[in-house]
């Protein structure tokens, strides 16, 4: 065991299974020599040479796009996109190509290609370093969406990634990129993608959120002193709809918590589940604390955009007095 | 003849006062006079002060992340003085010497930099386009603006400014190739300065030079010492004429250096030799053009600690008025996001928060009631 922060767990993990299984290898922008501008590939270029750690022409589309050729010829890319406001132009290779391979051609092509992607706000960072789309690649159907909270669930979450046969986003919180440590074991361990977490139980309401915003949540749970159960979804897409049911079934209460813009925000979605899946259990209606339904303003504003425990202890207090 | 060659080309290099200080009379005569070499040179100065307090403001925790500019502020101000004021520049993020020389107010660059969008409210009648944050997306607007000005039959261009790295960025060939096909007065000024962040240009160009690769596209291209200010503004006034009389692009590549770090956020120590950098500072623009202003007895060191007293002044002035602005509210990120606000914004807005319950003062304790 060791005491790491996310930027260590995820490093630790790549290591690992580059070590495990020579198909694995990183490509992307400052990726090598200089380790990526968080230093998540910190020392695998030097570990595992260049031809292993790719510094690549700076271009999101190729990046993706030759990702998706790697993964047909056999080898299990990791390409990282520097910040999530520069997935534009790879979007089109993501959601055109790689989502669509294995249907496309009835399963004899696949794309098995992780996709790193540092994400969020409340780092202070200039524009499209700081926004949160995790809901339009949870829309695009043959992706899979995971997004970790803490260390511990980085690395399990992005060994699944890797071993998953599916193009994978793999989000990274950069808010949390260093907000703590957690022991996270040195043997290997998978989080199967898919599987929410129960942060802390409760029976007076479902709090739902994932990423940076869970420690959000956490506190927003702290002061509030109310018996609140939290889930960490920890993968989007797909989600784990059965623990979601099983605790506002139990509860009768729930609320979601996410940085991205309500307006068909992943909230929308888990609320309208719920309400498919749990409307005879609800004692008051579902509430959203998102983003606002406007671009990621500049720094100066960002933490009035993000929700904070405040925001989302007036949720709890408005979902419980309903 | 089986085979023939169909097409040969030369990539065409031009300097007028080099590293060592000589100057090329022939082309260099007429091009600047000499009191708008002293205001040029001046405006450097100003400028590279501007640069210093910039980045002390990001490591004093005054400022976010900042680009440092220094190094390579011949490029941008040698095109923006080639240029008119109807003419456009558009810009990526390390061209504050351009941008200020323009019409951009100084402190609109600090605010952008401190997390405030009033720092992109550009004042009517300066032709730039904010600083544009991801790479390489902004030339296919300058066709575009080029576009709208060959449309309504004026004779203004568009220049605009990007690195090595964003030549390997798929829109910039599409803005090449739509600019070129489409007879657009365009310019494309590449600062070839070493780096992107921490990938060489051998990564991003295996050519021998960029410059060749408008080649491909029908366009015009030249190679340009971009730390001399004389040849900078040479080859942008010939672009810019041949945009205004023919409507053709032209695809510059200046060679010059990022002395700094990528940002404020990087440590460029990690991947370069401090060598390479220690080469490049005796090709500062700056040094250089002081050097020829000595020889022609247009400046010394009297006008030098006075010019610098005065930019020193000018920059608090300008830091001052960027620090000192009114706080915005928290309701300003709503205010521009449509000329008619959509009402389930607006409320929003009002209320900062997105649950329905408590939107309406009242309710959650009449549902209580019931």
């Amino acid at each position: 065991m060791a005491n790491l922060t996310l930027v260590q767990a995820i490093n630790l993990a790549l290591i690992q299974e580059m070590e495990r299984d020579d198909r694995v290898l990183i490509l992307g922008e400052d990726v090598g020599l200089n380790g990526g501008v968080f230093r998540v590939t910190e020392g695998l270029h030097k570990r595992f040479g260049a031809d292993r750690v790719v510094d690549t022409p700076l271009a999101e589309s190729g990046i993706i796009g030759a990702s998706i050729g790697l993964a047909m010829g056999g080898l299990l890319p990791i390409p990282e996109i520097q910040f999530e406001g520069f997935l534009g132009p790879a979007y089109d290779q993501l959601c055109t190509h790689a989502a669509r391979m294995r249907t496309r051609t009835r399963g004899a092509l696949t794309v098995p290609l992780t996709v790193r992607v540092p994400i969020g706000g409340g780092i202070h960072a200039p524009e499209l370093h700081s926004d949160s789309p995790e809901a339009i690649y949870t829309h695009v159907p043959g992706i899979k969406v995971v997004m970790p909270s803490s260390p511990y669930d980085a690395k399990g979450l992005l060994i699944s990634a890797i071993r998953d046969p599916d193009p994978v986003i793999f989000f990274e919180p950069k808010r949390i990129y260093r907000a703590f440590r957690e022991e996270v074991p040195e043997d290997e361990y998978t989080i199967p993608i898919g599987e929410a977490r129960i942060v802390r139980e409760g029976d007076e309401l479902t709090m739902v959120s994932w990423g940076a915003s869970v420690i959000q949540c956490m506190n927003a749970i702290e002061s509030s002193g109310r018996d609140i159960e939290l889930i960490d979804l920890r993968s989007i897409s797909p989600i784990d709809m059965p623990r979601i049911s099983a605790s506002v079934q139990k509860t009768g209460r729930a609320v979601v918590v996410h940085e991205a813009p309500m307006t068909c925000g992943v909230g929308a979605e888990i609320a309208s589940r719920i309400m498919e899946e749990c409307f005879l259990h609800l004692e008051a209606p579902v509430q959203r604390v998102t983003g606002f339904d406007c671009t990621m303003p500049y720094y100066k504003l960002e933490l009035d955009y993000l929700p904070d425990a405040a925001r989302i202890e007036q949720a709890v207090a408005d979902v419980i007095a309903y | 003849m089986p085979v023939e060659t169909v097409f040969e080309t030369t990539i065409k290099r031009v300097s007028i006062l080099d590293e060592h200080g000589r100057f090329d009379e022939e082309l260099g005569a007429d091009l600047i006079p000499d009191a708008d070499l002293i205001k040029l040179y001046s405006h450097l100065v100003t400028c590279r002060h501007f640069d210093e307090i910039a980045f002390k403001l990001q490591r004093s925790g005054r400022m976010g992340t900042y680009p440092e500019n220094r190094g390579q502020e011949a490029t941008s101000l040698g095109a923006a003085y080639a240029l008119r004021k109807t003419d456009w520049l558009v810009p990526c993020y390390r061209e504050n010497a351009g941008l200020f020389w323009h019409g951009l107010p100084m402190e609109y660059v600090l605010l952008h930099w401190m997390g405030d969008e009033r720092g992109n409210e550009i004042p009517s009648g300066v032709n730039v386009t904010p600083l544009a944050i991801p790479i390489g997306t902004q030339m296919l607007h300058a066709a575009g603006l080029a576009w709208s000005h060959k449309y309504r039959g004026d004779d203004a261009v568009a220049c605009t400014f990007f690195g090595d790295g964003a030549t390997s960025e798929g829109d910039f060939h599409e803005a090449m190739n739509f600019s070129a096909n489409l007879d657009l007065p365009v310019i494309f000024f590449c600062q070839n300065n070493s780096w992107a962040i921490s990938v060489p240009t051998r990564i991003q160009c295996s050519a021998p030079t960029i410059a060749q690769r408008g080649v491909g596209y029908g366009m015009e291209c030249i190679q340009v010492d971009g730390n001399d200010l004389f040849a900078v503004v040479k080859v942008v006034r010939d672009a810019a004429e041949r945009a205004r009389t023919a409507n053709r692009p032209t695809f510059i590549e200046a060679i010059t250096y990022r002395l700094g770090d990528h940002t404020t956020a990087d440590d460029a120590r990690r991947y370069r030799d401090q060598e390479e950098v220690e080469m490049w500072k005796l090709r500062d623009p700056l040094i250089r053009l002081r050097n020829h202003l000595d020889a022609k007895g247009l400046w010394d060191e009297t006008r030098q600690a006075a010019l610098l007293e005065k930019a020193e002044a000018h920059v608090v002035d300008v830091v001052k008025s960027a620090e000192e602005i009114e706080p915005l509210p928290a309701s300003d990120m709503f205010a521009n996001m449509y000329k008619a606000m959509p009402a389930g914004l607006e409320e929003q807005a009002r209320a900062m928060r997105t649950c329905s319950l408590g939107r309406f003062p009242g309710e959650t304790a009449d549902r209580a009631a019931t």
